[in-house]
């Protein structure tokens, strides 16, 4: 198993450890519901140090990436972050990330840690078959710890360790900068919706910078958060994690993606099918959906309208913010109205719930 | 953590308390450690049969779904009706408030053969 480099340090912190995507990460520390809470009220201190970053850079760097991936990659500025993906030419999702612009000819692509070499490897193929000849592609991910300082607190914290004015660095932006005298990139994106910062930085300071932001944070509410809050954070803001809301067996559209699909951007891998999905329709889409019934609906378990089965729940939780069971669906077209009542069985019974917009809080 | 002395042990992590052939049935202080944050519990009704060794009910972490079993057999005869409004009680006040149900138990001396403390505390430290 691989570790980070904050892993013996989570370890002192008294951290419950699993295995995730070949990494030992800590999956709690107090506990779920406090965690999730103070991310929500306060702030949260993740370890992201897994998640893969590739850079791509050269001339034809950007030719590259608008072939590459589905979003449009050229309506991107220096210091800019988007949302995007890679598909395989079916539409099937290859992996969703974030992608940097650090200058004309100079991108960073941020993956989920279980990806980075499956899309290293595709990036690779993806190269060699555009012929573009002035691209040159980096697997950095050991050069990087990464950071995550999340929750309304955050601006309030990481003030007080830079001179950097944070209030330059806007939604989706970021900016080369010294964190308690770390040089790092300054990143204002998560996975909480709960707003905050990623942080770019070397390994070897990943713990002098935790332990910074943590004496800092402390009399602002921040506490250390696991994988086990990082998941309802991001499921109650109804954002898409790889491998249940997206694969190669589901489109960004039957998702609920759209909006980082660019079909007249000009061609990319998979356009063809997703133009076709387009054109006749999804034959799934991807729902919030709310327990009725107390009970909380998980992975895989069946979604029914009436008698028939309609979907398939691809996560769930019981949602810390709300009390109450809530997940993600993925719903045949005609049953995926908002509003809708349906049924989802848990272990053998049906319990009524409700299909709702996601995010399911503010 | 802390393990009653008065109360036997089973392998899977419940606790059980025998007055008479009257069985009061919870989970361990090391179960609900180990499951984290208990938000959601379904038990029996009252005058269900529970059979030893097969699951009576369920408890849900944030994160994960754990069958409990029961014990012994016998017919449950009261249900903790406060959990499924306040399941966070199996986390705070695993022998007290935490109980899950009472069986009159079929055959009183089932239960003889589960662990005491010791031999319970002996089997965690084997698992861990």
């Amino acid at each position: 198993m691989k570790k980070t480099p904050l892993n013996q340090l989570h370890k002192e912190l008294g951290a419950r450890m699993v295995e995730f995507g070949g990494w030992e990460m800590p999956v709690q520390y107090a506990g779920v519901i406090e965690e999730h809470l103070a991310v929500r009220e306060a702030a949260g201190l993740f370890d992201v140090s897994h998640m893969g970053e590739i850079e791509v850079s050269g001339a034809e760097a950007l030719p590259f990436l608008q072939y590459l991936t589905t979003n449009n990659a050229g309506r991107l500025v220096d210091g800019q972050v988007q949302y995007t993906a890679l598909c395989y030419p079916d539409g099937g999702v290859v992996d969703d990330m974030t992608l940097y612009r650090r200058s004309a000819d100079h991108f960073m692509f941020c993956v989920n840690a279980a990806n980075t070499d499956k899309d290293f490897e595709w990036m690779q193929k993806v190269l060699v078959e555009s012929g573009l000849a002035e691209v040159t592609l980096n697997n950095v991910s050991d050069d990087y710890a990464q950071i995550a300082l999340q929750g309304p607190k955050a601006d309030r914290i990481l003030t007080a360790l830079t001179d950097v004015p944070l209030d330059s660095i806007r939604y989706y932006h970021f900016a080369p900068g010294e964190v308690a005298g770390i040089p790092m990139l300054i990143s204002r994106t998560g996975y909480t919706g709960s707003g905050g910062f990623e942080l770019y930085l070397p390994p070897a300071s990943a713990e002098n910078l935790w332990r910074r932001l943590d004496e800092v944070g402390e009399s602002h509410g921040l506490v250390p958060v696991g994988l086990g809050a990082r998941d309802t954070l991001r499921l109650e803001k109804g954002l898409a994690l790889y491998g249940h809301e997206l694969s190669p067996e589901i489109s960004p559209l039957e998702a609920g993606l759209g909006w980082i699909v660019k079909l007249d951007k000009g061609d990319f891998v998979g356009r063809e099918a997703l133009v076709a999905q387009k054109a006749n329709g999804v034959p799934r889409r991807g729902v919030g959906l709310k327990m009725i019934d107390r009970g909380i609906p998980r992975e895989e378990y069946p979604v029914y309208a009436g008698e028939r089965q309609v979907g398939v729940m691809t996560s769930g939780t019981m949602s810390p913010s709300l009390k109450v069971g809530i997940g993600l669906a993925l719903v045949e077209t005609p049953y995926a109205k908002l509003d809708a009542e349906v049924e989802v069985g848990i272990r053998g019974r049906r319990l009524q719930a409700r299909l709702v917009r996601a995010p399911f809080v503010d | 953590m802390d393990f009653p002395e008065e109360l036997k042990y089973t392998e899977e992590h419940e606790w059980i308390l025998i007055e008479d052939d009257l069985a009061t049935v919870g989970i361990s202080d090391f179960a609900q450690d180990s499951l984290g944050d208990v938000v959601f519990v379904e038990l029996p009704e009252e005058g269900t049969e529970v059979i030893a060794g097969k699951a009576f009910g369920v408890v849900e972490s944030v994160k994960a779904v754990s069958d409990i079993y029961s014990p012994v057999s016998g017919v449950v005869e009261e249900v903790n009706e406060e959990l499924p409004d306040t399941p966070e009680m199996i986390n705070t006040s695993p022998y007290e408030d935490g109980w899950m149900i009472k069986v009159r138990m079929n055959d009183s001396s089932e239960a003889e053969d589960l662990m005491d403390s010791e031999a319970y505390q002996a089997h965690i430290a084997e698992e861990k």
